[in-house]
């Protein structure tokens, strides 16, 4: 199928006459693979490089220009047993990764320098308890100076300009205590060298600025890789789209490579890849994807249509646009926007600590000068202890608390199937008290299921999927995926909008609407039990049967609800779809609070009805029509198939058919929050600890070092408790 | 205390040699697969009739 895939889209000229393709390669997960591919590959003539990226999935091919088809490293990867499509990385991807390799280097520069001035101090320590002479004392202390100032000057970059814009939006923010500390440590440091003093602080203020990068960095990792991961999912789609190149020439291109404007044809069964409006072609589409609505709606010219729009009967020409005049679009645009702003307004655990933690710590420190100068001491040492109080406090724990359980957190969510897309989502997540589900698509799987297939007798069944082969219709697909058809039966006709008839063992045979079929009764007993089924009957001379076809609740849904109801989770269904298909769902699954036929914007009131009486919630939900209540809620979550802009807003994406992940995000979450909490508290402890010694200016250099990365290892090693992973 | 004179710059110039060949393996894109390098250092090498090692 993806041997008609255009790949000149992708293809980038390096210069010297060679081709580069990135490829997202799906199953890659163990060094085998690797050096399977790699040696495989760099077999075929003409291949100048082929190496595969472990962390991310991902293949890179350079050969000669227009010595290979690209289709045949497609083919050839397929045949070892991995599906590979062509990707591109988007812009977002490609900022997250230049900040995370900058942020490398800082650390980098900051940790050699460290380790550099760490050979110097060790003498000077121990020559101030036995006979180095002030003089030596002073060259080592201007030697540190040398390295360390430079290298502060470089690799504190991100937190003096992150300080400097908080103060400029009249805010406070944990780099402006951090930006204070280590200027006036340098400053200081400066100052008492030049007057041949004791003590220096070059090493506690560079060693400060290591730890807090590493933190930083740590961060800044998680979501490069979150990102590489999304990028890699959106390229395993493999979307395409068929593009009229010419009025009457078509051609299959990947749905990134649509420009607005561009006229594509959709095809009964095909599902939509942009945004537009229809030009030409009346048809049946299946918006369940965007709207929640299960019953098929009919488009003519002039409609528009979404991304994920499923083309069920007739043909359709639709002109793509980036700005769809479809009032459903605009609608929900403008209350997303609304809604995203209300979510910035969100304080992190680290903005709340660091709002008490600076004016605090700011105050014991004058409160000390003061102290000291009022019990007589001089006004420079009086200035030297309130310092040595800011470097012992300055947040080196404080800084690594929270981003070091982040990071293994999500290592552990990312095994149960779960990808963050928002930095401070476990934080909001553990937060939840009620889970707010839509139906269609989010607790039932995307994809069509036949329900009776007990009632109806196996030999039928065959042939009914043997014939449904021969229709593009997504229900006769169904019956065919079912069946376990591989071979379609000869010299069958389609009737477009009624179904397929034909010949077999000399008796007429059809399939589609009941009234095609003759089996309007059965079709109406079946509507009675189950009205949420879509009909298909297949008739072989007298026999009649019908087929229920419907969507399916994900297979560990009632499991997941009872588990999250007993954690003290209350869990409600809002959704698009009909009354009767809602009240169903939720019977069987036990939930006593549900709502049908819910437009977009109740959505949104519902969740600010619960948010006036006190409850945070988390919203899973996967159509268009669930983005404004994704980005209103306190959490929420997408499945993978959901629409594209609902997973765009959403904290977090879940792979896989099953349910589970909600509970797992949950439950890692809730843990990752008590970590933090805990690491938190650690550093006040050693805050509580240290500050006593400091206030009595007993802190030497020695000392700031010891307590300063003491405290990071034990927050570190905290934040890896969180490794545990959940069972599931 | 002269031999000072030869031991801080011998150690200063190691450090600045190290830093660099930091600067170096980052740029050359040494810390994009860390997994990938984990496995590659105990991946066996291909038989010698091959053309060397896959890049």
């Amino acid at each position: 199928m993806h041997a008609d895939i255009d790949f000149s889209h992708y293809l980038k000229k390096t210069g010297a006459g060679l081709v580069h393709l990135d490829l997202a390669v799906e199953g890659i997960n163990c060094a085998g693979c690797m050096a399977k591919i790699e040696r495989n590959l760099s077999t075929i003539p003409d291949v100048t490089s082929a190496r595969v990226n472990l962390t991310d999935s991902r293949l890179a091919l350079e050969w000669k220009a227009g010595a290979v088809d690209p289709t045949l490293f497609v083919n050839r990867l397929a045949e070892l047993g991995y599906k590979a499509y062509p990707f591109e990385r988007d812009d977002a991807e490609t900022l997250e990764a230049r900040r995370a390799q900058g942020l490398l280097r800082r650390l980098g520069v900051a940790a050699f320098a460290a380790m550099n001035v760490m050979m110097l101090s060790i003498p000077v320590w121990s020559g101030n308890v036995s006979d180095m002479l002030p003089e030596q004392r002073d060259f080592f202390h201007w030697l540190s100076a040398l390295i360390v100032l430079p290298a502060a000057a470089y690799s504190a970059q991100p937190f003096f300009s992150s300080a400097l814009s908080a103060l400029r939006a009249r805010g406070v923010n944990m780099d402006v205590p951090i930006s204070i500390g280590i200027v006036l440590a340098l400053a200081m440091s400066v100052i008492e060298t030049i007057n041949h003093a004791e003590h220096a602080y070059f090493d506690a203020a560079i060693m400060l600025i290591a730890f807090l990068l590493a933190g930083r960095y740590l961060d800044q990792n998680m979501r490069r890789r979150t990102r590489a991961f999304a990028g890699n999912l959106a390229a395993l789609k493999a979307e395409t789209a068929t593009k009229f190149i010419s009025p009457t020439e078509i051609k299959t291109v990947p749905a990134a490579a649509i420009r607005p404007g561009d006229i594509v044809l959709l095809r009964p069964g095909e599902r939509c890849a942009v945004d537009g409006n229809v030009i030409e072609g009346r048809s049946e589409v299946d918006q369940s994807l965007i709207t929640g609505e299960t019953l098929p709606a009919m488009v003519t010219p002039g409609s528009a249509v979404f991304a994920g729009t499923l083309v069920r009967s007739g043909t359709l020409r639709v002109r793509a646009s980036a700005a769809s005049g479809g009032t459903l679009l605009d609608e929900i645009s403008r209350l997303l926007d609304h809604a995203l702003q209300a979510r910035s307004r969100y304080l992190r655990l680290a903005e709340r600590a660091s709002r008490l933690y600076a004016p605090v710590v700011h105050a014991t420190a004058l409160l000390t000068m003061l102290g000291w100068l009022a019990w007589g001491a001089s006004f420079h040492d009086s200035i030297v202890t309130a310092i040595a109080v800011l470097i012992i406090t300055c947040p080196c724990a404080l800084g690594l608390a929270i981003p070091a359980v982040q990071t293994v957190a999500s290592g552990a969510l990312f095994g149960s199937g779960v990808l963050l897309n928002a930095g401070d989502a476990i934080e909001r997540i553990a937060e939840i008290d009620r889970v707010i589900f839509d139906k269609t698509g989010t607790l039932t799987l995307p994809e069509l299921d036949v329900a009776n297939l007990a009632e109806i007798p196996d030999d039928v069944v065959r042939l009914a999927g043997r014939l449904a082969l021969s229709s593009r219709h997504p229900v006769a697909a169904a019956i065919a995926r079912y069946a376990g058809a591989a071979s379609p039966l000869p010299d069958i006709q389609e009737e477009p909008g009624q179904g397929v008839h034909g010949l077999h063992d000399g008796r007429p045979i059809r399939l589609g609407r009941p009234s095609f079929c003759g089996a309007d009764d059965l079709a109406n007993e079946i509507l009675c039990r189950d009205p949420e089924a879509s009909v298909v009957a297949f008739s072989h001379g007298e026999s009649r049967y019908a087929f229920a076809v419907r969507q399916r609740l994900r297979p560990d849904a009632a499991e997941v609800v009872t588990d999250l109801v007993r954690m003290g989770v209350a869990v409600e269904i809002v959704s698009g779809d009909r009354e009767p298909a809602v009240r169903l769902a939720a019977e069987t699954l036990g939930v006593h609070e549900w709502r049908a036929e819910v437009s977009p914007v109740d959505k949104i009131d519902r969740i600010e009805e619960l948010v006036r009486q006190g409850c945070k919630v988390l919203m899973v939900g996967d159509g268009l029509n669930d983005a404004p209540a994704l980005a209103a809620a306190h959490a929420s979550m997408s499945p993978v198939t959901a629409t594209h802009m609902s997973q765009a807003v959403a904290d977090a994406v879940f792979l896989g058919e099953r349910l589970a992940p909600v509970l797992a995000a949950v439950k890692v979450s809730r843990k990752a929050l008590r970590l933090m909490r805990q690491n938190l508290w650690l550093a006040v402890v050693y805050n509580v600890l240290a500050v006593p010694i400091a206030i009595a200016g007993l802190v030497t250099p020695l000392i700031a070092a010891a307590a300063m990365s003491g405290s990071s290892v034990i927050v570190m090693l905290n934040a890896l408790r969180a490794r545990a992973r959940e069972a599931v | 205390m002269e031999v000072l004179v030869f031991l801080v710059p011998l150690a200063l110039a190691l450090g600045f040699v190290g830093l660099l060949g930091f600067l170096w393996s980052l740029k050359s894109g040494q810390y994009d697969d860390l997994d990938g390098a984990a496995w590659r250092a105990i991946a066996d090498d291909e038989p010698a009739s091959d053309q060397g090692r896959s890049r």
